[in-house]
Formats: structure tokens, C-alpha cells, sequence
């Protein structure tokens, strides 16, 4: 019987043992700990998770390319250690920032030789090629060689090349990385169109931005040192911090005292700062236990002589359960002696 | 039951053979596209040429110009058969490194569900295609201006194709072989397999026979199928001038051919379970689609 879930992972763990030297003793990494997960078939379900989190290991693992060093993976219900081959054949791995194909063939050419691989004929092969190719626009560049493709359009055959087999689950990892704002728009609508067309495909996203995975995913895993902290829809994960308040303050100077996280996450009703630095500013985002700690907040900055430039209250973001979850934000690095994949 | 194993096996070929003729269509796209149809013709023709130039050279100086000594031709036939090991050999190990670091798709061909043994084999068959090429350009070159006794009609043909056949299915198992320890080699220095082919050149009897060289050198040349290939090999183009050489001479044509074929096969046998080792490490230490600065 054909299992209800695309993926399904138990107790999935992933430790790479890195050595320094020949003579060293090797050096145990974490990149993944008791995950579980289940994504049923139709689902867009996003992984989110700083750099070096576990999110790359995980594709691998699923996609056949690394094995798990404890825990079970299964893809369409079958296993990643045993079933390659017929895993293989129902799934594609999208990743943003690759090379892209073999320079010296056309766009046409590349992907031909992929859809072959994936057992079409190659008279259909190259019907369905011309069809996607209109769809992203490159069909007037399908005779180009992909060694003079701008890093968009090299990323759209890229996207071609991934749904081309018609698989059950694509694999898109971080697809939008390194892209402009319409190409990476273009991307997204395309995903977008292919899981409104084939309802009962499965797609596991990747990415760094939060909006793309608040606009793209139906659920997501936040994940952060090899563990998953939360997994929901993107609503209720951001419902979760409704009974919080979040601020936004911009003062100055930037180097004043009051951005210190410590200095305010003392003041009564703070729970959570976060600063970053802007032109002639700090931005401080604060989580607070409500409207009330306001006051104390704004005495605060006062009284270590910042100007309060600007105030705005904001409902919860994804960024914000991020923060609230994991820490630190996204583009924030992980601490060191951090639980960090290799391959990140 | 049957049907089912048999429905199995049809899928399983079906996908290598398909594999296979892809990957050799890839492998020759990527010879030719470094330069226009002309300048690669002339290039299939000029390096053959340049290579048997200097062995001529070589040899005339060295022997005063003796070209119609048995010696001469065993030389220059050696040295135009070898080239098959080289492209052969070093086209399907090097594949591997160029996949991973040049162009860096590994990772999406090693997602695809290919047969990733055919795989290899048909990265190395444009190489092998360039090799014959160049044989044949060298073997033409030595019918027409120098004293070889080459004649078509005399060649033993069936010896010919059939060392052929199994020759280079045991030299593509040796290209397998080192293409799948070059996967689980994480630091490139350098060809290996143009470097074993090298090596080996030595050993086989491709430039002179086996006799010349000390004993335990001999065994190492005695347990290559290339020795062996390379002797039936010669045996069909020139006939009785190539029996003037007594190392292998106590073997019949026969005789040959089952040393050869059962060395072949060890390679085959060999490769494979190197192959299935080489990908399982791969995958168990993350090497798939490292990157070594290649």
C-alpha cells in the first residue's frame, strides 16, 4: 500500500567525523539529532534554519546522497539506505548557487541528456523541454550553451532541469540563493503554478529568506543545530508570539548604550532584544510581555542620553518566532562549538 | 516469479544501456567542444601524427635507421595499441574528478537514477573513440611510408575483434576501477589513471618484450591481461613476424585468448566491487560532490 506521507524521518541522525591531521583523533559534529518529521504527499513544507543548521544534510540524506548515521528516512515510503534507485526515480534536487549543468552543452542539450537519465523518450523528452523552457521564458535560448547564461537564467534551467522528470518530491535547496528580486520572483511564481497544477506533488524547500517561506509553504520545521525546534503552518508558528508585542526602535547614536542586548533585556516586561546596526542608527527589536513595558523601555533609552528616532509596533513575523526560538537571527552565525553540518 | 525476475533484469539493462549511450554522448560533446568541426579534424589527424614522428625519430637515431627490423614494427604497433589503454584508462578515472570539480554536477548526477557504473564506462568511451582514432592514424601512417608488414587481407580478423572485444572490457574495468577510488579520494594530485596507465606501459610489453626486464618485473607483466592483449593483438596484424618474440610464444592463439579473457574478467569482477565499495564510502563520509579545488 502506498504510503500516506512523501517523508517521513525517525530519529533521523547525521554526525560527521572530521579529522585534522592523519594523526589526530577525529572530531565528532552533529550535523542532525533525533529528527522526526512527516510531510504528507501534496504538502510544500519549508526547512528554515540559519547556516550550518542541518538543513543541507537532511536534503542529502533524502535525496540519496549521504547516508544517515542512525534513525530510519523513507521518501514515498521507501528507504534511503536500501531503495536508491527507485527513490531516485520519484524524486529531484533543485539547489540554488550550482553550477548548473555541463557549460559546453546548449540549454537544450543539458537538459535532454538529464530527462534521459530520467528514462524519457527522447522524442517526449524534448516536447516537455520545449513546453517548460516557454513557461520560464528561456525557450528563445535553448540553443545557447549554458557557459553564457547569466546566473538567472542558468537558475530557471536549473528549475526546468529539477521538474522536467515529473517527480513525486522535489528537493529545492535555498533555489532563490544569489538571485536578483525578479528573477527569484520568477522562480517563485513558477513553484508556485506547478504545485497548484499537480496538487498530489510534494515539494521540501530550503531557504534562508523568511518571506519566501512564508509565502511559499504550507508547514515549516525551524531548525537549528541539527535539531527541529518547531513545526507548524507559518500562521499558527507566528500565532505562538500573539501574546507577546513586538516593537521596532531605531535610535541614535548607533553606539549608544542602550542597544547592548544585556543593558535592556534587564529593564521589567523585555523578554527578547535583538540589534542590528544601521546608517547612523541601531534598530532594536524587541519582544515584550506587553504594551505596558513600554514606558519602562523608552525611560530606558532616555536615561542613557540615546535619541529615539522612530517606533513602530509590528504583529509577529516568521523572523520574529525564529528569534524567540532559536536565539539570534537568521544571518546571525551560530555560537562557536555549535552543532554544525559539514556541508553548509 | 520468472516473469517478475525477468522484468527486473529488462529494467536494469534497459536503464544501463540507456545510461550508458548518454554518457557517451556527453563525453563526446565534450571532446569536440573545444573547437570548431576543421580545427578538431585536423587535430584527430596532427596528434597521432606528432606522437609516431618522434617514436620513428627516436627509433632511427637509437638503431641507425633499422625500420625493417621485427623490432620496429613490434614497437610502433605496441605504441599505437597503447594509446587505447591510456584514453580508455584515463578518460573513465578522470571523469569522475572532472564531474566533481571541473563542472561540479556529481551531486545531480548522482541523483538521477542512472546506472552510475555505465555511467563511468560511457565518460570514457568518447576518450576510448579518440584513442582509436589515433590508432588507426598511426597504423595507416605505417602501411603507407614506413616498411611495416601490414597487410589487411592477411590480418586474422576473428583473433583481432575478439581480442579486441575482451581486451578492452578488461582495460574499461581497469578505468573503472580507479575512477571509483578517485571518488573516495578527497584530495586531486594529479591523474591517477593516466599515471597507472603509464606505469604499466612498462610491464605489458607495449615497447619491448617482456624478457627484457628482470624477473619479478616479468611476473608483474605476466599477471595484466593488457600483456596478453597486447600480444593476441599483435598476433592478428602481422602474423608469423610477431611469433619472433618468445615470451609468449609457448601460448597458442587459443591459449592467449583464454588467458585473456579470464584475466579480463577478474578486472570486470574486481571493478565492480571496487565500484559498490568506493560509492558506499562516498556516501557514508559525505565525498559525493566535495569539493578539492581541483
Amino acid at each position: 500500500m502506498r504510503s500516506s506521507l512523501a517523508i517521513e524521518t525517525r530519529n533521523l541522525g547525521r554526525v560527521y567525523k572530521i579529522r585534522h591531521g592523519r594523526k589526530s583523533e577525529p572530531k565528532e559534529l552533529v550535523a542532525l539529532k533525533d529528527v522526526n518529521l512527516e510531510v504528507p504527499r501534496g504538502e510544500f513544507f519549508g526547512l528554515l534554519g540559519p547556516n550550518g543548521a542541518g538543513k543541507s544534510t537532511l536534503i542529502k540524506i533524502l535525496s540519496t546522497l549521504l547516508l544517515p548515521t542512525s534513525g530510519v528516512a523513507l521518501v514515498d515510503g521507501l528507504d534511503v539506505t536500501r531503495d536508491m534507485v527507485e527513490i531516485r526515480r520519484r524524486i529531484s534536487l533543485v539547489s540554488g548557487g550550482e553550477n548548473s549543468g555541463f557549460g559546453f552543452l546548449s540549454v537544450e542539450e543539458n537538459l535532454w541528456m538529464f530527462a534521459r537519465f530520467y528514462g524519457l523518450d527522447s522524442r517526449d523528452a524534448r516536447q516537455r523541454i520545449h513546453e517548460m523552457l516557454e513557461i520560464v521564458g528561456l525557450a528563445d535560448r535553448k540553443h545557447t550553451r549554458i557557459g553564457e547564461l547569466s546566473t538567472g537564467l542558468r537558475q530557471k534551467m536549473t528549475f526546468v532541469r529539477g521538474f522536467i522528470p515529473d517527480p513525486n518530491v522535489i528537493f529545492l535547496d535555498e533555489p532563490t540563493l544569489g538571485l536578483d528580486v525578479a528573477a527569484a520572483r520568477d522562480i517563485r511564481a513558477f513553484v508556485k503554478d506547478w504545485i497548484r497544477r499537480y496538487p498530489d506533488r510534494t515539494i521540501l524547500l530550503t531557504t534562508h529568506y523568511m518571506a519566501e517561506a512564508d509565502e511559499l509553504c504550507d508547514r515549516l520545521a525551524i531548525i537549528d543545530r541539527g535539531q527541529v525546534l518547531a513545526c507548524d503552518t507559518p500562521a499558527n508558528l507566528k500565532r505562538s508570539l500573539q501574546q507577546d508585542t513586538i516593537y521596532l526602535l531605531r535610535v541614535a547614536p548607533p553606539d549608544s548604550k542602550p542597544a547592548p542586548n544585556g543593558t535592556l533585556e534587564s529593564v521589567p516586561g523585555v523578554r527578547q532584544v535583538t540589534v542590528a546596526a544601521g546608517d547612523g542608527y541601531s534598530e532594536l527589536k524587541l519582544r515584550l510581555a506587553g504594551d505596558d513595558a513600554l514606558g519602562n523601555v523608552l525611560s530606558h533609552v532616555a536615561a542613557q542620553g540615546s535619541t529615539l528616532l522612530s517606533l513602530e509596533k509590528r504583529e509577529p513575523t516568521l523572523e520574529d518566532v525564529f528569534i524567540h526560538l532559536v536565539g539570534r537571527g537568521l544571518s546571525e552565525d551560530a555560537p562557536p562549538n555549535g552543532a554544525q553540518g559539514s556541508d553548509e | 516469479m520468472r516473469s517478475s525476475l525477468a522484468a527486473f533484469f529488462s529494467a536494469r539493462n534497459h536503464r544501463a544501456l540507456r545510461t550508458f549511450l548518454t554518457a557517451t554522448w556527453l563525453g563526446w560533446r565534450q571532446e569536440a567542444s573545444w573547437a570548431s568541426a576543421p580545427v578538431f579534424a585536423l587535430y584527430l589527424i596532427l596528434r597521432p601524427l606528432s606522437s609516431v614522428l618522434i617514436l620513428v625519430v627516436m627509433y632511427s637515431v637509437i638503431t641507425d635507421g633499422a625500420l625493417e627490423q621485427p623490432i620496429f614494427a613490434y614497437i610502433y604497433l605496441g605504441n599505437a595499441l597503447y594509446i587505447l589503454v591510456g584514453q580508455l584508462v584515463g578518460g573513465i578515472s578522470m571523469a569522475v574528478v572532472e564531474d566533481r570539480e571541473h563542472y561540479q554536477m556529481m551531486k545531480q548526477i548522482h541523483t538521477a537514477p542512472i546506472n552510475g557504473y555505465a555511467y563511468m564506462l560511457g565518460r570514457g568511451i568518447a576518450k576510448l573513440l579518440l584513442g582509436v582514432i589515433s590508432a588507426l592514424v598511426i597504423t595507416g601512417v605505417g602501411m603507407l611510408f614506413f616498411p611495416l608488414p601490414l597487410h589487411p587481407a592477411a590480418f586474422d580478423w576473428p583473433l583481432l575483434i575478439t581480442s579486441m572485444a575482451v581486451g578492452l572490457t578488461g582495460i574499461a574495468a581497469l578505468g573503472v576501477i580507479i575512477g571509483a577510488l578517485n571518488m573516495v579520494i578527497p584530495r586531486h594530485i594529479g591523474s591517477i589513471g593516466d599515471a597507472v596507465a603509464a606505469a604499466l606501459f612498462l610491464f605489458t610489453g607495449a615497447i619491448f618484450p617482456l624478457d627484457v626486464l628482470p624477473t619479478w618485473m616479468q611476473s608483474i607483466g605476466f599477471a595484466l591481461p593488457i600483456t596478453y592483449w597486447l600480444e593476441a593483438s599483435r598476433r592478428a596484424l602481422l602474423g608469423p613476424d610477431a611469433a619472433r618474440f618468445p615470451t609468449l610464444a609457448h601460448f597458442d592463439d587459443l591459449a592467449l585468448l583464454q588467458v585473456l579473457a579470464l584475466g579480463a574478467l577478474g578486472f570486470v569482477v574486481v571493478s565492480i566491487v571496487v565500484y559498490r565499495w568506493a560509492v558506499y564510502r562516498a556516501k557514508a563520509n559525505d565525498l559525493i560532490d566535495m569539493d578539492t579545488s581541483y
